[in-house]
This record gives structure tokens, C-alpha cells and sequence, in this order.
């Protein structure tokens, strides 16, 4: 298709398919800040999640992926031709405006990628060897937590539709043992971090490939993305910080 | 002033080019930067050099023909200057100097600082036009053109076709320009029957060249002598996805 073979249109699949992401990475850190509150609270909310009708969670899941595709893709093939446009730099380099996160974004994309790909075997698929948390959850001073536990709010126990009580996957405590090693929030701050550096460009960037941005908006929407950078990188950076400084403790 | 000059010297499109270091003594602080190379020149051609090659023509920052990057920055230091109206007193004496000519692969160097920006003629053959009958010149007011935007359309038409934005965007893109020569015609009346196919065919000429693509840096509309907004980058990438869906269905 020739919408797709000119840069312009590389560009609207990069911003849309971004689009896509960053609210995503709102709503999931406003779903993972839960786990200040009750244990309940994101234990029930994986549940919900996990049991989504008509398949619901796959849906979600193969299109976020397939926007992290065709996200990867665009960018990539930008980026090569944007090489081969100048073959031959300066010998004296200079930056007039641009900004850091501007100049950073492939690089801060790539570590990103690769934080993602842990991310997800870490959590999702919990298939890191020595952090599986599927039978029990282990955390780094030894203390084990139950893999499943019951929903349980205020001392009362929620039951199936057979008035069994409901089992669900330990969550809340999944999280305090991940954290518990610090290397591996170190890892998850500084993939945060680059996230929200490539958003604080990218959510501004995104109206202008699209077209939605004039010189008064301009401002306005750099302002909106560094915002938006700097809430999302503290939201999900409380989670482990607050686990490592017990502010958020096991549920047993 | 005393200066030291690293200029690109470069014999011929496939010689191999290099910068060469020339003293200067006695340069005047109200000399522009194409007097202070007249003056090189004149040396250099009494000791039997070869004098350097630079564009230029009106030196009222008004042809666009001058293209110097003067330490990395195309059009050198100062805002809304061409090369042409650029005086000394904005160097410091004893300083060193840096001028390259414009780096991009669609604009090869022909000798030192001369580059071929043939390229640019070409998108603006490729729509940068409108189809009218000619005879007698019509009416002056024939259409009525609101103030607002026959200035919007003046902001846009205020391009040179110098090509520093190309010169200085990090991804050699040619949009500011593109965007600026496509904008003009289609905010106005009578280039609105064309608006399109003008979008498109511009964008794919520029496409064909190999120019970079945007990634919203804002290097041109910083460096540009016109001030070229990025407005009208957007309005470009607005316009191209209108037309773009309506080539699809066969009505652009
Ligand atoms: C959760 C993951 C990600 C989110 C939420 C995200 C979000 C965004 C957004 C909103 C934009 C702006 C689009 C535009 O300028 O039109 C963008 C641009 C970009 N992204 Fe991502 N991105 C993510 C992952 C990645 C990855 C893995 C890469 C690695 C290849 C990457 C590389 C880029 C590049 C190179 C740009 C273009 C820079 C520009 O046009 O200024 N991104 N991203
Ligand atoms: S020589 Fe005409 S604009 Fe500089």
C-alpha cells in the first residue's frame, strides 16, 4: 500500500500505535498502584483481568502486541533511511532546540524492548528461572507466600457461584517478592525511566505527526508530555520503592 | 578580528573533501560573513590559491541562495539571519570558526561549500504550482482572501528555499520546506481545487529524493531565516492523511 511506503504514513503508524501504548502505560499504572491499598484490591482486580468474558484478555493483548510491532517496525525503518539522509555529518555538531529525550528516542525505545521482554517473563508468563511464583512466591530473605490465596475483604471471604471460596493468584504478594531484590528494581526504575523520557517527547510528538498541533497547542502539549512523562515514571517507580521502604507490606 | 577559519574545501563532487585551517587578521566587525570570505578570496587568489566556493546572490537574505553551516548551525548563530546578513561582531576575536557546507545525501557537494539543490526544485515542480488558463491577468480582488489568511498563506510563502532546514534537521528531512510550499497554495482559494494531489505528489517527490523523515526535533523552524512555523508541517501531515484516505476510495 503506498500510504504505508511514505514516510508520512510510517509516521501516523508510529504515532497511532504509540498512542495506543502510552494510554495503556497510564492505565496500568493506575491498576498496579492498587497494591497500596488492600491486598484485596489487586488480587480481585487480576482476577477480574484473568477472567475477562469472550476471551476479552487475549483480544486486548494480541492488539496492544501488535501495536508494539508495528511500532518497532516504523520506527526502525525510519530510523535507516534516516541514516542514509545524510551519509556525511558535520564536523562541527550542534543541537540548537532539540531536546535529549528527542535525540534518545530509538535508543530509549530499544532498552525499553528489552525491559518489556523481562517484564513479561517476569509477570505475565513468570517463567524467570528462580522467580516463577507459581507454585510458591519467594522472596529474596527467604519468607514464602502462598501462589494462591482467598479474596478476602474485611474478614470476609468472597465465594464462587457453588459457595466455595474463591481462590485467586496471590498478586499482591507476587509484587513484594519480585521487589524484594534489588537489582531487579533497580532494573524496573531505570526501565520506567526511560519509558516516561521517550513519552515526555513522544505524547507531544504523536498530535504533530498526526497533525493535531498548532504553534499555540505546540507548548502546551510539550508541557502535557513532560507531565505526563514525569507522573507515569513516579507512579510506577513508587511501587517498588514503596515496597523496599515497607510502606507496602504482605498481605500474610 | 583576529579569526582562524576551518573551511570544507572539496574539489569536485567525487573528490574527497577535508577542512582546511586559514588565518585572518584583520577582519572588521561590521563586515558580513560573505565580505570576510571575499576578503579570504582575494588573498587567496594573490598567492595563487584556489579561492573558495560559495553560493550566494542577493546578500539581502532575500534569494536564498547562501547555504553555510558555520559551527554546526546552518546560517550560523544568530535567529531569522541568512548567512548573507550575518555580521563578525557576532564572533569573538581569536575565535575558530567552523563552516561546512550543507550535509544531506540528496544535496551532494559540487566544490567546497557548494551543494546541488536541485532536488528542492523538484518538489516544487511536483505540485508546488496551480493549474490556471492563462490571457489577461485577472482582477486583483476577483477572490476575496479573509486578512487572516492571506497572512497565514504570506507566513508560509516567506520561504527562501535555502534548505537549512534540511541542513539541520538531524534526519536531513526536507518537511518545514515541503510543508511550507504545500501549505502556501493550499490554505489559499485558488489552490485549494488542486490540494490533493498537490500533498501528495510533493510528499512522494520528497519521499523519492531520500530526504529523512520528522521526528519533531524543531532543528528547522530553529534555524530557518523566515521562521517558518511547524504548523505548517502539520497542517502537511493533516492533509496528506485526508488525501491519502480519499485516494484510497478514489476521490483525491
Ligand atoms: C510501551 C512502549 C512504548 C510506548 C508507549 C511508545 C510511545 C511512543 C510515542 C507516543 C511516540 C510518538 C510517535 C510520533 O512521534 O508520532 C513514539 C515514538 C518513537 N518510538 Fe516509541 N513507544 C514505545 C516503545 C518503543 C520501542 C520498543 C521502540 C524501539 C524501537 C520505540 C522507538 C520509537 C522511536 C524511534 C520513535 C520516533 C521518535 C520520533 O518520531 O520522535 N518505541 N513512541
Ligand atoms: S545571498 Fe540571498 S539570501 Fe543570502
Amino acid at each position: 500500500m503506498s500510504l504505508l511506503a511514505s514516510s508520512l504514513g510510517k509516521k501516523y503508524v508510529m504515532a497511532l500505535s504509540g498512542l495506543v501504548l502510552s494510554i495503556f502505560v497510564l492505565g496500568h499504572m493506575v491498576g498496579n498502584l492498587q497494591v497500596f491499598g488492600d491486598p484485596y484490591l489487586i488480587n480481585a482486580y487480576g482476577y477480574k483481568l484473568q477472567h475477562l468474558p469472550y476471551g476479552l484478555l487475549w483480544v486486548v493483548r494480541l492488539f496492544l502486541l501488535a501495536c508494539v510491532v508495528a511500532h518497532i517496525w516504523a520506527a526502525i525503518t525510519l530510523k535507516i533511511q534516516n541514516k542514509k539522509a545524510r551519509p556525511q555529518d558535520y564536523e562541527a555538531k550542534a543541537t540548537v532546540q532539540a531536546s535529549l529525550a528527542s535525540r534518545t528516542m530509538i535508543m530509549s525505545g530499544l532498552i525499553i524492548l528489552a525491559f518489556l521482554i523481562f517484564h513479561l517473563l517476569h509477570y505475565t508468563v513468570r517463567a524467570v528461572p528462580g522467580h516463577q511464583y507459581n507454585h510458591a512466591i519467594i522472596a529474596n530473605d527467604g519468607t514464602e507466600y502462598p501462589a494462591e490465596v482467598p479474596l478476602v475483604l474485611h474478614g470476609k471471604t468472597k465465594v464462587d457461584a457453588y459457595g466455595d471460596p474463591l481462590i485467586v493468584h496471590n498478586v499482591h504478594d507476587m509484587m513484594i517478592a519480585g521487589f524484594s531484590y534489588p537489582l531487579i528494581s533497580l532494573f524496573y526504575i531505570i526501565g520506567v525511566y526511560l519509558l516516561c523520557m521517550h513519552l515526555s517527547h513522544g505524547v507531544s510528538s504523536m498530535f504533530q505527526s498526526l497533525g493535531l498541533r498548532n504553534e499555540k497547542w505546540r507548548y502546551r502539549l510539550d508541557k502535557i508530555a513532560m507531565v505526563y512523562g514525569w507522573v507515569t515514571f513516579l507512579g510506577y517507580a513508587s511501587i517498588p520503592l514503596g515496597i523496599w521502604f515497607g510502606i507496602v507490606n504482605a498481605s500474610v | 578580528m583576529k579569526l582562524t577559519l576551518r573551511i570544507w574545501r572539496q574539489d569536485g563532487q567525487n573528490g574527497s573533501g577535508r577542512l582546511v585551517d586559514y588565518k585572518m587578521d584583520d577582519v572588521s566587525p561590521d563586515s558580513s560573513f560573505l565580505e570576510m570570505l571575499d576578503l579570504l578570496n582575494e588573498d587567496l587568489i594573490e598567492s595563487g590559491d584556489e579561492p573558495i566556493a560559495f553560493d550566494h546572490d542577493c546578500r539581502e537574505g532575500i534569494c536564498g541562495m547562501c547555504s553555510l553551516t558555520i559551527n554546526g548551525i546552518p546560517h550560523g548563530p544568530e535567529r531569522m539571519t541568512t548567512a548573507c546578513q550575518l555580521h563578525m561582531r557576532h564572533f569573538s576575536d581569536g575565535e575558530t570558526i567552523t563552516v561546512e557546507p550543507w550535509r544531506a545525501k540528496p544535496f551532494p557537494v559540487l566544490q567546497d561549500l557548494v551543494v546541488d539543490r536541485s532536488p528542492m526544485d523538484a518538489i516544487q515542480q511536483a505540485g508546488g504550482f496551480i493549474s490556471v488558463r492563462t490571457g489577461s491577468a485577472p482582477d486583483g480582488n476577483a477572490i476575496p482572501i479573509s486578512k487572516e489568511i492571506a497572512d497565514y498563506a504570506m507566513d508560509a510563502a516567506a520561504c527562501i528555499g535555502c534548505g537549512a532546514c534540511v541542513a539541520a534537521c538531524k534526519n536531513a528531512s526536507a518537511m518545514l520546506f515541503t510543508a511550507a510550499k504545500s501549505s502556501q497554495l493550499n490554505s489559499l482559494p485558488q489552490g485549494k481545487a488542486e490540494k490533493d494531489r498537490r500533498v501528495l505528489s510533493m510528499v512522494a517527490s520528497m519521499d523519492e529524493a531520500g530526504f529523512g523523515n520528522c521526528t519533531n526535533y524543531g532543528e528547522c523552524q530553529a534555524v530557518c531565516p523566515k521562521g517558518i512555523s511547524l504548523d505548517f508541517i502539520a497542517q502537511m501531515n493533516r492533509e496528506y492523511a485526508v488525501a491519502s484516505v480519499k485516494q484510497i476510495f478514489g476521490r483525491a
